[in-house]
């Protein structure tokens, strides 16, 4: 089947013009139509543009880009112009978003031919950690649809996992491309904040979101993100440093390569199956010619409230444009802009959105914001030198993504404090603003994957993306193998 | 330890643009007293003399020439609005009730 190809496979078959892009575009169009209504992945169908677009890519027939012809799956956050576009939230539902414009990432790859076939289900506004906030329902879990997929990126990672597309993208604020990538069993990086452009991304908190893409393997991750990486003007937040070739960087080689295990992530409450899968990717990593070593990162146990202090403030804030008045959800029958806005605000939110505002609104407020933000901050600062002082030591640091396994749809049901905690792993690397990736390294007894973590210093995506590659080469020589629907 | 009541949660919700039914009040009271003890333990961690972290990048002032650059028209921007559209402005619901 077309749509299980790596991009590279396909790469190779459509340049050789074994296969046709209007081929491959069509065969994840039918794997969508054929297995969707058991996941609820998509939201938006895009396929008359994507089967235009590969029309004429296959008439132009030139394949030189790796992602020429590529189709993909972006997360509903994505602007892309003439498509709709809609976070999964009611706000911008009554009257469909379309965006007159499209974001930095949809434009580089537009401009190598990838084609964008349909948008993902994600929590509300990115907010959640199952795709459970969304207005569309939750995404299930390919692997076992009893399960999430995890999130906020739920959609694009569930997509992918069930071969309805050859790449997709996600967002991470505080784990959103990580979690989910490990609960499917495919691959997700969150770049350095700074390495891919934020600009046309609907926004949740703007100090700490990234723009990554998820692959079926490390080289497609590799290919992915040297695609949509580098300075954009749009957004003042992205570094001019050069982007390396990060495919070429992936020599195999782990020779001395110092590999971090903190201890605070292998905690009580873990999986003993996550353990111990991590510890045998370790012990890949070591007999690659890594060296191990322990090392201790205190205040990792702060760094979920932290972020949920930024994060709401910053969500209170990014928020406030959602009104009523430019996009979005109207009501009628208003007595007065103000009431407009309120009753606005209050249909279109849902429960998470409104928390995050409230959470934000507070703890910005007078007299509490040097206990709540500014407090924050600075524990900010103490995570960020720690894992400063850790990248002095080593080159790289492992840990679980998540303590465990998919978890079962609505678990968390009414307890949002305990859908936070499943980032427990995940928020520490936002606050110091490193890259990290998901690889998949293990399946539970009952046949659920286990996500490995790899984090690096800031801007050493090719040390991670290396390491993970070695990693994978060595451990799933196969591959790790799909989700059976 | 922190503790919200009704009130304060109405409160909050009108600076926030948001109106809650009782019970969501009721609901957030709850939710939001149990996040904000949790978040409690911030006050733990020692930071004297700890500069605040806003933004981590490194970069300062990003500038780019004050020209002029094509960009999306004002009519396709309103073109997104749920509401009227009058001699290319949105009418809303009036501003004084």
């Amino acid at each position: 089947m077309l749509n299980s190809l790596t991009i590279t496979q396909a790469h190779d078959k459509l340049k050789t013009k074994e296969i046709s892009s209007v081929e491959l575009t069509q065969a994840c169009i039918d794997r969508i139509e054929s297995i969707d209504t058991k996941l609820n992945a998509i939201v938006h169908k895009n396929y008359d543009k994507a089967l235009a677009n590969a029309k004429r890519i296959d008439e132009a027939g030139a394949f030189e880009h790796p992602l020429t012809g590529i189709p993909y799956l972006a997360k509903d956050v994505f602007c892309e112009e003439g498509v709709p576009t809609t976070a999964s939230s009611n706000m911008l539902r009554n009257k469909d978003y379309v965006p007159p414009f499209s974001s930095t990432t949809t434009e580089r790859l537009n401009a190598v031919g990838a084609i964008s076939i349909a948008k993902a289900n994600t929590d509300e506004f990115t907010m959640g950690a199952s795709t459970e906030t969304s207005a569309f329902g939750v995404t299930r879990n390919p692997w076992d649809t009893s399960r999430v997929a995890g999130g906020s990126s739920g959609g694009s990672a569930a997509g992918l996992a069930a071969d309805e597309a050859l790449f997709s993208l996600g967002t991470d604020t505080g784990g959103s491309i990580r979690q989910p990538a490990g609960f499917c069993g495919i691959s997700g990086i969150r770049p350095t904040y700074g390495r891919t452009s934020r600009y046309g991304v609907m926004s949740m908190a703007s100090s700490l979101d990234t723009i990554g893409p998820f692959a079926k393997n490390i080289e497609d991750l590799a290919i992915l993100l040297e695609a949509i990486s580098g300075k954009d003007p749009k957004d003042g937040t992205t570094s001019s440093r050069p982007v390396p070739n990060y495919r070429s960087l992936l020599t195999g080689d782990m020779k001395n390569m110092k590999i971090g295990l903190p201890k605070e992530y292998f905690v009580e409450g873990i999986q003993p199956a996550v353990e111990k899968a991590v510890h045998d990717a370790a012990t890949v990593l070591q007999n690659l010619g890594g060296e191990l070593i322990e090392i201790s990162l205190p205040h990792t146990k702060y760094a979920i409230a932290t972020y949920y202090v930024l994060c709401p403030c910053e969500v209170s804030s990014n928020m406030a444009r959602y009104d009523g008045i430019r996009y979005g959800h109207t009501v009628s029958g208003a007595e007065s802009l103000l009431d407009y806005y309120e009753q606005a605000r209050s249909e279109g939110f849902g429960p998470e959105v409104k928390r995050r505002i409230m959470i934000g609104t507070y703890a910005l407020s007078a007299g509490y914001y040097d206990a709540y933000y500014r407090q924050a901050q600075k524990v900010r600062t103490v995570i960020k030198n720690e894992f400063d002082e850790a990248f002095k030591k080593v080159d790289i640091i492992i840990s679980p993504v998540s303590p465990h396994v998919a978890f079962p749809v609505g678990a968390h049901q009414n307890d949002p404090l305990a859908m936070y905690l499943e980032d427990v792993f995940l928020t520490a690397q936002v606050m110091a603003g490193i890259p990290a990736l998901s690889v998949p390294c293990g399946l539970s007894a009952d046949k659920l994957p286990i996500g490995l973590q790899i984090m690096g210093p800031q801007w050493g995506e090719e040390t991670i993306l290396k390491a993970a590659h070695a990693y994978e080469k060595a451990a799933w020589p196969d591959g790790f193998g799909r989700a059976v629907l | 330890m922190p503790s919200l009541t009704p009130d304060q949660v109405r409160h909050i919700a009108k600076l926030a643009r948001l109106r809650l039914s009782d019970s969501e009040v009721e609901k957030f009271a709850t939710e939001m007293t149990n996040i904000l003890q949790y978040v409690e333990m911030l006050g733990e961690v020692n930071t004297d003399g700890i500069e605040a972290t806003a933004q981590v990048t490194g970069l300062e002032n990003a500038l780019r020439p004050d020209v002029v650059q094509s960009t999306v028209s004002a009519d396709a921007l309103l073109h997104t609005s749920p509401l009227p559209i009058k001699d290319h402005q949105i009418q809303t619901p009036s501003a004084h009730g």
